[in-house]
């Protein structure tokens, strides 16, 4: 099954960067798909249909708002000049890697290993069924342990939508000035 | 936004009901399969997608004023905080958001609580807030092309 999930990611990872570098831009939207949908069978071989069935509804959305934007507007990407800045940028982001990577090297060596079931609260999850009587561990947990984080959530996409509407209703406002 | 060609239109005409009945499956069985209510929005606001996107923006009469989404999104936030003001009222613990109402027996469709409500609720927030932005992008940038 590993060897399936490195030929994915191997996929998905020369998809982003075909999609950094395609001269027409719908061909990069198309490859950046490569990205979600190779997230969304990685998803599936993980054993996680909950984030799978999210993210490929999620996926085909973006993809066709994508593609409209693209229609409706322009095929080719704007040029870009070279100047200063961006030199300065990019040495402030190597500068960043190079100071998370030392304290990470210095500092994570007593973490637990990556993947390893060593956090406390999975586990009290899983033996919680019947506290909360829902059969779907994740529903079980979204909806009951973490209800505030879900009514966070909800309550951002509420305030998205209101933003959204507020910025742009032009005629609205106009009407009623 | 123009609407596309008649084959687009007559496989989204069969195709979007399944899927608006599959949202609520999704959305109904949140607490027993894969899934919930954020998944379940999600799906039911893509068939509404999907027939805007194949009929165009004339098909559903669209008021530019008022959405009577806006009022569906709003009470869906208002009747999750309500589910979580009855656990405060209601529960042995008192508690923000305290089950409320017996769990029942584990795996079947009446049970665990007050989480098929919310899963309930949510999914109405999520399907019409999805949607709003959708709308307000085709029917906005219509009213200001009408201005010019």
């Amino acid at each position: 099954m590993e060897i399936y999930l490195i030929i994915i990611l191997a996929l998905m990872i020369l998809g982003a960067v075909f999609s950094l570098h395609a001269k027409d831009l719908l061909s990069a939207v198309i490859s950046y798909g490569i990205v979600g949908f190779g997230l969304v069978i990685a998803f599936l071989l993980l054993q996680a249909p909950d984030l799978a069935l999210v993210l490929i509804v999620v996926e085909i959305i973006t993809l066709i708002i994508m593609l409209a934007v693209i229609k409706n507007t322009t095929h080719e990407e704007e040029k870009k000049s070279f100047s200063l800045s961006s030199v300065i940028y990019v040495c402030v982001a190597l500068l960043f890697t190079l100071f998370f990577f030392v304290i990470f090297a210095r500092f994570g060596s007593g973490l637990a290993r990556f993947g390893e079931d060593t956090m406390r609260m999975a586990t009290a999850y899983i033996d919680a069924v019947h506290l909360t009587g829902s059969a779907n561990l994740v529903t079980g947990v979204v909806f009951g342990f973490r209800a505030y984080d879900t009514l966070g959530e909800a309550t951002v996409l509420f305030t998205a939508v209101v933003g959204v509407l507020a910025i742009l209703r032009i005629k609205g406002k106009k009407e009623e000035d | 936004m123009k609407g596309m060609s008649i084959i687009v239109q007559k496989i989204c005409q069969i195709v979007a009901p399944v899927i608006f009945l599959f949202g609520i499956y999704i959305v109904i069985h949140g607490h027993l399969t894969p899934g919930g209510g954020f998944a379940g929005g999600v799906i039911m606001a893509g068939a509404f997608i999907f027939q805007i996107i194949s009929y165009g923006s004339d098909l559903p009469k669209l008021q530019k004023k008022e959405f009577s989404l806006e009022i569906l999104e709003s009470s869906g936030i208002l009747g999750f905080l309500i589910i979580a003001c009855l656990g405060l009222l209601f529960s042995t613990v008192g508690i923000f958001f305290a089950n409320f109402l017996p769990t029942g027996k584990i795996g079947e469709l009446v049970s665990a609580g007050y989480i098929p409500l919310a899963n309930i609720v949510v999914a109405a927030e999520v399907s019409a807030a999805i949607s709003l932005i959708f709308l307000a992008m085709i029917v906005f940038k219509e009213e200001i092309s009408d201005d010019r």
